[in-house]
C-alpha cells in the first residue's frame, strides 16, 4: 500500500564514517519495520538538524533500499546545521522528511554528462548507480583541491570506470569543461552540481557553446514546502476572533485546529475547492487564480497560499 | 466478450459499488482531483478504500485482457527510455496488490523477488532490472496482474509524455495512437475551450506530485452494452453498436454508464507518473432501481452544455434517456 506521502521518517543512525577530511556519512535506517522508500536519482532527504531543516542527497541504492546514506560537508561558517550533525553519534534518531526528487536524469538523454565540485558530487553516487542499472551511458567530471583526498573515490571509481576524470585546481577543471562541452555526441544532458563559482561557470560555457537551456540541469539547495512560509495572523471579522498561522502549517491547517471547517479536496492549490475570500496582504501560490483575480487581492486558496501580517475573512 | 448480469446477487454487488460520479444535480469538467486512496460513500453503498479494486470480474477481466492483447499487440506499446519505469511500475503495482488482497505476496531478497497470486494460480521469480527473468515485459506483466489499464508518462522539458502504456479498455481512445504524446496533445480532443484551463492546470499539478503521492478522480461517459474494450482499435467491433442505441428495444439493458476511477501515482524510482484506469459499467435498468440516482442523472443531463453532450456522444440520445430517467 502507499504510505501516505508527506509523513516524516524516523530514522536511527547506524553507522558515521568519515569519509574525508570535514566529510561525514550517515547510514540511517527505520526505527521500526524494515526497508525505506525507493528514491529518483539525485534525490535528496530534509534532515532535521536541531531547529534547522537541512537538504541533503541520498547517495545509496534507489531501489528498496534497506538504509539511507548521506554525506555531510562541516561548514563552520554555515548556519549550524552541519555542525549540529557532525557531533550526532550512532544510536542518534533524526526526523528526515521523504525523498524528495528535483534532479533526475533525463530518461531520453543519449549520455549523461555530470560535472561536480568538492562535496557537489553527492547527488551523483545515486545518478551513477541507476545508470550502472539501466545502462545509461554516462561521464563525471569531479573538481578536487590540489591535494585533497577524493571523498567517495573507490566507490565512483567502481560506478563509473573509465568514464571519471579527478580535476585537480580551477584551471584544470576549467580546460576539461570546455572541452567536454564541444565534444559531447548530441542528445547529450548536462548536470552541475558543486560551488556556485563552478557551476556559473559550466552553465556559461555550455550556453557559449551553445547548448539548449532544456539539456542543462543544476542542483541549487533551498526548495521549502508549498505550505511553508512566515507566520501570520488570520482575523474572523464576524467574531473578532484571531488565529495565528505558524511558520510550518499552512492556513488551512490552521484554521481547521482552531475549529474552523472549510472545505477542501486536492491540498495542493490546484482543483479550487477551498477557495475563499479574504482581505489583507496576500501571497498567492496555487495554479488556480488567474492573474487578474490575484492582483485583486480580495480571495486565495488557504491550501498553499499565505499572507503577510493580518488576513482579514468575513466569517 | 460481452457478460450478463443477470445474477441477482452479482447485480446487487455491482450496484453497491459503483462508484458513482455525481455528487451535485451538475455537472461540470474539472480537475476534480483528491488524494487517494480514500473510502467513498454513495447512498447505496461504498467505493475507494484501496487504490487497485481486485474485485469479483477480476480473473474474468484479466482473462479478456489476455486475449485482447494477443489479437492486438499494438494495446501495448514502450517506447525504450521507459523501461526504468516499467520496472518502477511493476514494483510498485505487486505491492499495491499484497497490501489489498491477502491472497498476493511478494518476497524479496535483493534484487531477487518471489511473486505468488492464489487467485490466478502464478507463481513468478525474477530480478529486479533483468527483463529476462520475466516472461514478457515487466510492464505487460503488471498488466496480466491487475484489471487497470497503465500508462506511463515520462517527465521532461517542463512537460509531460504518455511514453508506455498497456490499456485494452479505452474509452473511444487508442494507446497506439496516443504513445509518444505530450500531455496537452493527448487532451486536444476535450472541448469548452480547452475545459476551462483545467487540462493545462491538471498538467502543473501533476509535474509537482511529490514521490509515492497518489491521487484520484473520476471521469464519466457511456457505452452500449457490457463491453469494457471501446478503444478506436476495436471500433469496426463496437461501433454500430453504439449506433443502434437510438431505437433499440431493450435500452435500459443495453444503454450503460461507464465510470473511470482514475488514479495518478509519483511512481517512486523512476520519477514517472503513472496513470492508472478502471472501468467499471452500470446499465440503465440498474441506475433506474436508484431513485437518487436517477435524479441526479437527469439533472446533470438537463444542464449539460451542447459541446459536452456532443463530446460525450450523448446528442441523439439525450432525450430518449431523459424520458426513461423521468
Amino acid at each position: 500500500m502507499s504510505a501516505p506521502a508527506g509523513d516524516d521518517l524516523v530514522l536511527r543512525v547506524e553507522q558515521v564514517v568519515d569519509v574525508a577530511p570535514s566529510i561525514r556519512e550517515f547510514v540511517l535506517r527505520p526505527t521500526e519495520g524494515e526497508g525505506l522508500p525507493s528514491h529518483v536519482p539525485g534525490s535528496h532527504l530534509v534532515v532535521a538538524c536541531g531547529d534547522r531543516r537541512n537538504a541533503y542527497s541520498l547517495t545509496g541504492e534507489g531501489h528498496a533500499p534497506e538504509a539511507y546514506r548521506i554525506s555531510v560537508l562541516h561548514r563552520p561558517d554555515g548556519q549550524g546545521g552541519s555542525a549540529w550533525l557532525h557531533r550526532v553519534r550512532p544510536g542518534h534518531i533524526l526526523r528526515c522528511g521523504r525523498p524528495r526528487d528535483a534532479f533526475a536524469p533525463v530518461a531520453t538523454a543519449r549520455h549523461h554528462l555530470l560535472i561536480a565540485g568538492g562535496i557537489g558530487i553527492t547527488p551523483f553516487l545515486s545518478h551513477l548507480r541507476a545508470a550502472r542499472r539501466w545502462g545509461r551511458r554516462v561521464s563525471v567530471l569531479y573538481a578536487v583541491a590540489a591535494g585533497a583526498p577524493v571523498p567517495h573515490h573507490a566507490e565512483l571509481a567502481a560506478l563509473a570506470g573509465d568514464g571519471l576524470r579527478i580535476l585537480r585546481g580551477r584551471a584544470a577543471m576549467q580546460a576539461a569543461m570546455d572541452h567536454a562541452l564541444q565534444t559531447q555526441v548530441l542528445g547529450t544532458h548536462l548536470y552541475v552540481c558543486g560551488p556556485d563559482g563552478l557551476m556559473d561557470s559550466a552553465l556559461a560555457l555550455a550556453q557559449a557553446h551553445g547548448w539548449p537551456e532544456e539539456r542543462c540541469h543544476a542542483e541549487r539547495f533551498g526548495g521549502v514546502d508549498a505550505a511553508e512560509g512566515a507566520p501570520f495572523t488570520v482575523r474572523l471579522h464576524r467574531t473578532g476572533r484571531d488565529i495565528a498561522v505558524a511558520a510550518d502549517v499552512s492556513m488551512l491547517d490552521a484554521l481547521a485546529a482552531a475549529g474552523v471547517e472549510w472545505p477542501a479536496m486536492c491540498r495542493r492549490g490546484v482543483c479550487g475547492e477551498c477557495r475563499m475570500d479574504a482581505a489583507g496582504t496576500i501571497l498567492h501560490r496555487d495554479l488556480v487564480l488567474s492573474p487578474a483575480e490575484r492582483a485583486a487581492q480580495s480571495c486565495l486558496m488557504p491550501c498553499v497560499s499565505r499572507a503577510e501580517g493580518v488576513l482579514s475573512l468575513d466569517l | 466478450m460481452v457478460q450478463t448480469m443477470s445474477d441477482p446477487v452479482r447485480r446487487a454487488t455491482r450496484i453497491r459499488r459503483f462508484p458513482w460520479p455525481f455528487t451535485g444535480d451538475r455537472y461540470a469538467y474539472s480537475a476534480n482531483v483528491e488524494p487517494a486512496p480514500g473510502l467513498r460513500r454513495t447512498i447505496v453503498g461504498e467505493w475507494g478504500r484501496t487504490i487497485l479494486d481486485p474485485d469479483e470480474t477480476y480473473v474474468a477481466e484479466l482473462a479478456e485482457r489476455r486475449d485482447i492483447l494477443a489479437r492486438d499487440p499494438s494495446r501495448h506499446v514502450e517506447l525504450p527510455h521507459m523501461r526504468a519505469a516499467s520496472w518502477d511500475v511493476l514494483l510498485w503495482g505487486l505491492r499495491e496488490l499484497v497490501g489489498t488482497d491477502p491472497a498476493m505476496t511478494l518476497d524479496r531478497q535483493g534484487d531477487g523477488y518471489v511473486w505468488t497470486n492464489r487467485r490466478l494460480g502464478t507463481c513468478q521469480a525474477f530480478r529486479y532490472g533483468d527483463d529476462a527473468s520475466l516472461p514478457m515485459g515487466p510492464l505487460m506483466f503488471l498488466g496480466s496482474q491487475i484489471q487497470e489499464d497503465i500508462v506511463l508518462l515520462d517527465q521532461r522539458e517542463d512537460r509531460l509524455w504518455a511514453d508506455a502504456g498497456c490499456v485494452t479498455f479505452a474509452s473511444n481512445w487508442s494507446m497506439a495512437f496516443t504513445a509518444g504524446m505530450s500531455f496537452m496533445e493527448i487532451h486536444g480532443p476535450v472541448p469548452h475551450d480547452f475545459a476551462d484551463g483545467a487540462i493545462p492546470r491538471a498538467e502543473r499539478f501533476l509535474m509537482r506530485l511529490g514521490a509515492g503521492q497518489a491521487y484520484r478522480r473520476l471521469n464519466w461517459t457511456t457505452t452500449a452494452g457490457y463491453r469494457l474494450d471501446t478503444a478506436l482499435d476495436s471500433y469496426a467491433d463496437w461501433g454500430a453498436s453504439r449506433v443502434r442505441l437510438a431505437d433499440c428495444d431493450d435500452f435500459a439493458d443495453v444503454f450503460h454508464m461507464r465510470v473511470e476511477v482514475q488514479h495518478l501515482v509519483r511512481l517512486p524510482e523512476s520519477g514517472a507518473i503513472l496513470f492508472l484506469i478502471r472501468t467499471y459499467l452500470l446499465p440503465l435498468a440498474d441506475i433506474l432501481t436508484v431513485p437518487e440516482w436517477r435524479a441526479q442523472f437527469a439533472s446533470v443531463l438537463t444542464h449539460l452544455p451542447d459541446d459536452i453532450i456532443q463530446y460525450k456522444g450523448l446528442a441523439v440520445l439525450r432525450p430518449r434517456l431523459l424520458a426513461h430517467l423521468g
